[in-house]
């Protein structure tokens, strides 16, 4: 048996859009077989038809060798494919052992036999290295071992063709690490692993083989360790990609965004953000680096207005802000990409050209005395669409929710650069995107840079922040520990502020 | 709205009335001569008292309809129909006695604040959702109740009738009937909440669609933190969507008590209140929609004591009936799955010819 799993001419049609076109996958048995393409390529469609949640226009399926009819997931699950979606299907307030069982539960003496389960559980979890606590509560652990439950789903059920959607998108560094490790260790013990990312780096940590798709079309499988991640990020984006941002020096006029002595907590009343001194200046990008969970996300909503501050001053142009409400602060010129796309950014049941509008549906021409103009918003929506490369079915109708998040992601940054506020905040622009989209994003960020505009970017990905930022300051416990200039430092260097370790050599 | 929604609450209906004639097949029955009889007592050949009997129906079902269906677009379940139409129909009928004044200033006046005792009773859920994010589906059930008992107290106090278990009637200068409506219908009690409750529909259909202000109140009820985010008002607009649906209650409270009724009885709460979730759930949330399905409704009911009286089947087919439909329409991904697996069925067997 050469493969394991064959998807022959694969086509599957969404209302105004083909997903897959003529998609064909080959994977070996043992391997582990990446699938990369940039957002709303058809990876997880494709997977989905695979998992029995679609069901393919045209094409064949083959598992060991034999073709096969996937109408739905119990159909994958006999033929041994376990999928772990990009969002997890968990119920919450279950435990591990519960979340595990859910669906096969079996009964002793008239009640959950949860014991041998759980033994069971553990049974696995040790041998594939999977720590986790099998009487814990969802709601209580971490993203990256609700993944883990996940994995551990599917190897209850005997599965061995494992497909994961784009899991590294939620872990921190260290998850991902881990979760490397666990990949390897599962393909060791002769488990199938199909692995969806656009993260190059991934692949070539652990893929054998990678199949690329663009636009809906397949369009080459290639040996991993003989192909460079440049010729690969080409193959994705159909033309070459520059890993470098390209900027030039920056040239700082006078100081717009200026932060001092902030202090705010957090949603449990501790105290997130410590004396916070910033001052940004028009025509730079001032990066904030750290490892996540340092108060970051609360100086954001300070600075934003989503979350009150307890102590200090926010300034824009020498116009206190500290407490104006929102909107207030958005006419005193504050724009902001928000981290969450899902939470703030979007209201994923309005069409597109709703959520283009969402902050300027009030003010003309979008509306006049309270009627919306919907002319002019369908105008304005088509030209950011056209402008920015939305991707979606429908166009400016087309429901937020039915679109992929790099294109969610796009809309968002085409409503807030066009606006064009003189201080853009901008959080974890490109989380979750491919590299085409990321290259587009940072072009665009820099462009509002040399327009003269005063940026100030969190990211969680260090590179990102040394690629863009003409200036980094280090979050570490909810202090700015360190500023440097992105010329003049290196990742070590960052990495080792940001574990709290530059502390002592800058005070 | 796309054409594949609009089909489901279609065939609910049509599968509701199919059920309907089996049990009557099995019951010894005729369905159509039933079905027909039904028809008939709505008035749909040509009886106009009947007929003005059937709009008569409807109007309270529309505005019960709309006041459910605009809270639940902006993200609100409003289970306190009931209760904000009991109050407005307390109050409404409280002024329809304790004053005189000239008859059209009369029912103007008793109606708005109908309208005003509706929105009063949607504030305070409103309110304690606002300010303390206490879920509107619990405190609304309360307040239906404290509706009830209060005018189970006011109405003795304050109106006390002729039977102590309902209200003096209201002085004809406060209700909402008129002659020439009266006369053109033969008799019938539809009366001017009917164009009330129409140009409601109008009103709902034109604040959701085409104002910011509707934009807004949808945009808080899909996404409380995005909303926050775009610098909308999320409080207040909360506060606001249950207001305005308990005023659409309320108003439903005028027309039925000021309308159909002239006095209040005691120790019962309006069964509109509830039918709006039906009608809502229904009319796809929608205005038309639930104006719509009000008259479906409204002719049911108007027509089932005639089928009862002339065919012997019992009137209570009708409610069954009536919940036969909105279990089908409740489990419209049961219907969607059906649709498609037939539509495959049809491709399938045009394929093979
Ligand atoms: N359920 C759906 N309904 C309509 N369009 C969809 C649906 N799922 C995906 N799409 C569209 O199909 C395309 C491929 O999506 P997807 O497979 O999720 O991409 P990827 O996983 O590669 O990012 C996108 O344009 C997306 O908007
Ligand atoms: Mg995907």
């Amino acid at each position: 048996m050469e493969y394991i799993i064959e998807m022959i001419n694969i086509r599957k049609e969404f209302p105004g859009i083909v997903a897959n076109d003529n998609i064909t996958l080959q994977v070996k048995p043992g391997e582990i077989h990446a699938l990369l393409g940039e957002n709303g390529a058809g990876k997880s469609t494709l997977m989905s038809v695979l998992f029995g949640l679609y069901q393919p226009e045209a094409g064949t399926i083959k598992v060991r060798g034999k073709e096969v009819k996937i109408t739905n997931p119990n159909i994958a699950n006999d033929l041994g494919i376990g999928m772990v979606h990009q969002h997890f299907k968990l119920v919450h307030n279950f435990t591990v052992t519960e979340n595990i069982i859910l669906g096969m539960e079996r009964v002793k003496n008239g009640k959950l036999d949860i014991d041998s389960a759980a033994k069971r559980i553990e049974e696995l979890s040790k041998r594939y290295k999977l720590t986790v606590n099998p009487h814990a509560k969802i709601e209580d652990i971490s993203v990256g071992m609700q993944q883990r439950v996940e994995i551990l789903k599917m190897l209850y059920r005997d599965a061995e063709i494992l497909i994961f959607d784009e899991p590294t998108a939620v872990l921190t560094p260290q998850e991902i690490e881990e979760l490397m490790h666990i990949m390897k260790n599962m393909a060791a013990e002769g488990k199938t692993i199909i692995i969806i990312t656009h993260k190059l780096k991934e692949i070539k940590a652990v893929a054998d083989r990678c199949t690329v798709i663009r636009k809906g079309k397949s369009i080459a499988t290639v040996d991993v360790k003989e192909t460079s991640e440049e010729k690969m990020a080409e193959l994705m984006v159909g033309r070459q990609v520059s890993f470098k941002v390209d900027k030039k020096p920056a040239n700082p006029g006078k100081e717009v965004l200026r932060i001092e002595n902030l202090n705010v907590k957090d949603n449990r009343g501790i105290k997130a953000v410590k004396d916070v001194n910033l001052a940004v200046r028009s025509g730079e990008i001032l990066g904030v680096a750290g490892v996540d969970g340092n108060g970051q996300t609360e100086l954001i909503e300070a600075i934003t207005g989503l979350r009150n501050i307890e102590s200090g001053k926010i300034f824009i142009n020498d116009i206190e802000i500290s407490n104006l409400p929102v909107r207030k602060r958005s006419e005193a010129g504050l724009g902001h990409i928000p981290e969450d796309r899902h939470k703030h950014g979007l209201v994923l049941d309005f069409s597109l050209e709703d959520n283009m509008i969402l902050e300027t549906y009030y003010k003309e021409p979008f509306s006049s005395k309270g009627i919306l103009n919907r002319e002019k918003i369908r105008s304005y929506a088509e030209d950011l669409i056209k402008q920015f490369d939305v991707r979606s079915g429908q166009g400016a109708t087309t429901l937020t929710r039915s679109m992929s998040g790099g294109n969610q992601q796009k809309a968002i940054i085409a409503r807030e650069v066009d606006r064009s506020p003189e201080v853009l905040v901008v959080a974890q622009p490109t989380r979750g995107l491919d590299v085409g989209a990321i290259e587009y994003i940072h072009k665009r960020i820099v462009q509002e840079r040399d327009k003269g505009k005063t940026i100030l970017l969190f990211s969680l990905e260090l590179d990102e922040v040394l690629n863009l930022s003409d200036r980094i300051a280090v979050m570490y416990e909810g202090e700015i520990v360190g500023i440097v200039n992105a010329s003049e430092t290196n990742e070590n260097e960052l990495g080792l502020m940001m574990a709290g370790g530059g502390r002592d050599s800058h005070e | 709205m796309n054409k594949k929604k609009i089909i489901i609450p279609l065939l609910a209906v049509l599968l509701g009335f199919i059920t309907g004639a089996i049990v009557m097949i099995l019951t010894g029955h005729n369905p159509i001569e039933a079905y027909s009889a039904l028809l008939k007592g709505a008035g749909l050949f040509g009886d106009v008292k009947r007929f003005g009997d059937t709009l008569l129906n409807m109007t309270t079902l529309i505005l019960t309809g709309l006041s459910v269906a605009f809270a639940f677009r902006t993200g609100l379940f409003n289970i306190g129909a009931a209760g904000q139409m009991l109050m407005g129909g307390f109050v409404a009928v409280l002024i329809g006695v304790k004053f005189n004044l000239p008859p059209f200033i009369h029912v103007t006046i008793a109606t708005i604040t109908a309208v005003l005792a509706g929105a009063a009773w949607g504030y305070i859920p409103g309110l304690l959702k606002a300010k303390f994010r206490i879920h509107e589906v619990v405190s609304t059930i309360m307040m239906n109740y404290i509706a009830m008992w209060s005018v189970y107290y006011l109405v003795p106090k304050y109106i006390p009738g002729s039977f102590s278990t309902e209200s003096k009637a209201i002085n004809t200068s406060a209700s909402l009937r008129t002659e020439w409506l009266t006369n053109l219908f033969k008799g019938s009690y539809v009366n001017l909440g009917l164009f009330l409750a129409l140009i409601a529909v109008l009103l709902i259909w034109w604040i959701l669609e085409k104002t910011t202000f509707g934009y807004e109140l949808k945009a808080v009820g899909f996404n409380l933190h995005a909303s926050q985010y775009a610098g909308m008002k999320v409080n207040r607009n909360m506060i606001l969507s249950m207001m305005i649906s308990g005023a659409l209650a309320g108003l439903a409270g005028a027309t039925y008590y000021i309308g159909y009724a002239n006095n209040i009885k005691i120790g019962v709460l309006p069964s509109q209140g509830y039918d709006g979730i039906a009608v809502a759930l229904l009319g796809l949330n929608s205005p038309f929609g639930v104006a719509l399905t009000a008259l479906l409704f409204g002719f049911m009911n108007a027509g089932r004591l005639f089928m009862q009286s002339s065919t012997s089947v019992p009137n209570e087919l009708v409610p069954i009936i009536i919940a036969i439909i909105i279990f089908f329409a409740a489990t419209s991904l049961m219907l969607e799955t059906w649709l498609k697996k037939s539509e495959k069925f049809f491709k399938k067997s045009e394929g093979g010819k």
